[in-house]
């Protein structure tokens, strides 16, 4: 046996052994395994068959082919340092082996230095085999790390699709939630109209009692006055036959007056009626010239009468203070009278509230007052009820806030009335207050 | 018989001249007018005993005729003078407030002046033959 047989040996073994674990399986494997098998049973002819000098040469050779092998093919380049460890024990044992089968004479000093270089040789095998051992480990390492990046790379992909699917699945929970949304919203923006719609017409049920006894009274000064004017001309004709002309020219003017206050109060009924036509019909958005001190009046008064029907111990004092410089104002009349109406019954319901709680010594009063500004008109709203908190004070424009209790208010009468007076006809609308004291509501439009 | 008129309502001074003008003409009857509870009660109080009678509205701005027929039920004692009121709405309540304060009768508007004039004939007969 020689040093080339077991290197040959060994380099196999090895080879074999680095390729075992590799993924997928190399092609070389096979071929090891047959080269193995061929180098026992090589080894086994040395040995017993046919032993003779020529192995001494055949075993260097097998080595050398190997190492060319290993130096060749790129399969096995991870192993290629390996060559540089037994390169220089591979030519010793070889030159050896040519010394051996020559076996000059001349050799004996060269089978000295072979002899002396063997163990550097050895030396050299073992540290290079180390380092390449340790470069080894370095490269498994290497390759472990890339393999668990690949391995991570895969995991980060899937839960990357996983994730996509996730936002896809949300992005159409979310479009869909938008979509309910705006159908809420739609939902919401026509109940609003009802809703305002029906603050109208809940404001006109409050008027229609009011109206009822604004009509009434008039129509009771039409019929009586009539009855009365009939009677009297009957006694102008008696007169008249007697010749008692100063009677009968007295009556007369009796009954001219009688008429002329017919007259007023079939007006006065006329109006309010069309006051009442106009606050239910959808605002025309039409602005025409409107007397606001009468529409004032006329609205003061069927507040404080509609209230008076609906609650028998409502009682409060009102008066006007309106300007007569007041000039006639282009403006949407059933708008303005609703804004009025709102403020006016806010008035009353805050005096009755606060007469509720100190019945005596309290003169519950609201008056609304007109004035003429420069470029302006200002109309006010006041009463000496509970006043305004200051918590509550910049709320009270918010569509649905209200203090009145749950049935009693619909919380958009003042925000609608902010509506009518900001958007509508470009003026301002502020509220003053002193709690326990008054609360005053300040319109201003622009003339 | 002098009869106070209490009502918001200024027309209604003309309508009762004219109403009862040969009864004024007469002197059978004299009328005031209030336009308010507090001017009936500023009345009262300068015309003590004159005003026999009282016909009131109940509903009125300021002083309700409730209230003022409970003050001049509390407050004008001797001697307790008539006091009828009248209302544009002739509802139970009103009616049955009105007589627990002590009205003396109860009218509902539009007012019926026929029936007025014969009711304020029975009472002034009725204070002709008292007074007499």
């Amino acid at each position: 046996m020689t040093l080339a047989t077991i290197l040959s040996f060994l380099l196999i073994i090895y080879l074999r052994k680095s390729l075992k674990n590799s993924q997928p399986q190399s092609s070389w494997y096979p071929y090891l395994n047959y080269s193995l098998i061929a180098i026992v049973a090589l080894f086994v002819m040395q040995e017993t068959l046919y032993p003779g000098p020529v192995y001494m040469l055949i075993w260097p050779a097998i080595l050398f082919v190997l190492i060319y092998i290993l130096l060749k093919q790129p399969e096995l380049s991870s192993s290629k340092n390996l060559v540089v460890a037994i390169l220089p024990l591979a030519i010793l044992s070889s030159l050896q082996a040519l010394l051996d089968v020559w076996n000059y004479d001349v050799t004996d000093k060269i089978r000295d230095y072979v002899s002396i270089a063997y163990p550097f040789a050895f030396i050299w095998a073992v540290v290079f085999f180390i380092l390449f051992r340790k470069q080894q480990k370095a490269l498994a390492i290497e390759r472990k790390k890339r393999e668990e990046e690949e391995e991570l790379n895969k995991v980060i992909a899937a839960r990357k699709n996983e994730l996509e699917a996730i936002v896809a699945e949300r992005t159409a929970e979310i479009t869909k939630q938008k979509d309910e949304l705006q159908l809420a919203l739609d939902r919401l923006t026509s109940a609003q109209t009802q809703l305002i719609h029906a603050e109208k017409m809940a404001s006109l049920g409050e008027l229609t009692a009011g109206i009822a006894h604004e009509i009434q009274n008039p129509l009771n000064f039409v019929n009586n006055f009539s009855e009365v004017s009939n009677e009297l001309i009957d006694e102008m004709k008696t007169e008249l036959a007697i010749g008692n002309m100063q009677h009968a020219s007295d009556i007369a003017n009796d009954i001219k007056s009688n008429l002329e206050k017919i007259n007023f109060h079939g007006k006065r009924a006329d109006a309010i009626v069309k006051g009442m036509l106009q606050h239910s019909r959808s605002s025309s958005g039409q602005k025409e010239l409107t007397d606001i001190n009468e529409l004032a009046d006329e609205y003061l008064r069927l507040a404080y009468h509609g209230l008076r029907a609906k609650d028998k111990t409502f009682n409060a004092k009102f008066e006007t203070d309106l300007d007569p410089a007041l000039e006639k104002l282009n403006v949407v009349p059933q708008d303005i009278g609703r804004v009025l109406l709102n403020l006016i019954n806010n008035a009353f319901y805050s005096v009755t509230e606060k007469r509720k709680h100190n019945p005596d010594n309290y003169d519950p009063t609201v008056i609304v007052r007109t004035k003429k500004l420069p470029g302006k008109i200002e109309i006010s709203v006041k009463d000496n009820g509970n006043g305004i908190p200051a918590a509550v004070m910049e709320k009270i424009f918010q569509p649905f806030f209200t203090t009145k209790p749950t049935g009693k208010g619909t919380g958009l009468g003042l925000s609608l009335s902010y509506d009518i007076i900001i958007k509508g006809h470009g003026g301002s609308m502020k509220a003053e207050s002193k709690e326990g004291g008054f609360a005053e509501f300040i319109i201003q439009l622009p003339t | 018989m002098k009869i106070l008129v209490v009502d918001d309502e200024t027309d209604v001074r003309s309508l009762f001249e004219q109403r009862f003008r040969k009864e004024v003409r007469t002197h059978e009857m004299e009328f005031a007018f209030a336009y308010s509870g507090e001017e009936a009660l500023l009345f009262l109080n300068e015309h003590l005993h004159e005003a026999v009678l009282i016909l009131s509205d109940i509903n009125m701005p300021g002083m309700s005729g409730l209230e003022l027929l409970r003050r001049i039920k509390t407050r004008f004692e001797q001697p307790p003078p008539v006091v009828m009121m009248i209302t544009a709405y002739g509802d139970a309540d009103n009616h049955s407030q009105a007589m627990k304060l002590g009205a003396d009768d109860f009218l509902t508007k539009p007012i019926d002046f026929t029936i007025l004039k014969e009711k304020l004939k029975i009472i002034a007969d009725a204070k002709n033959i008292g007074s007499r």
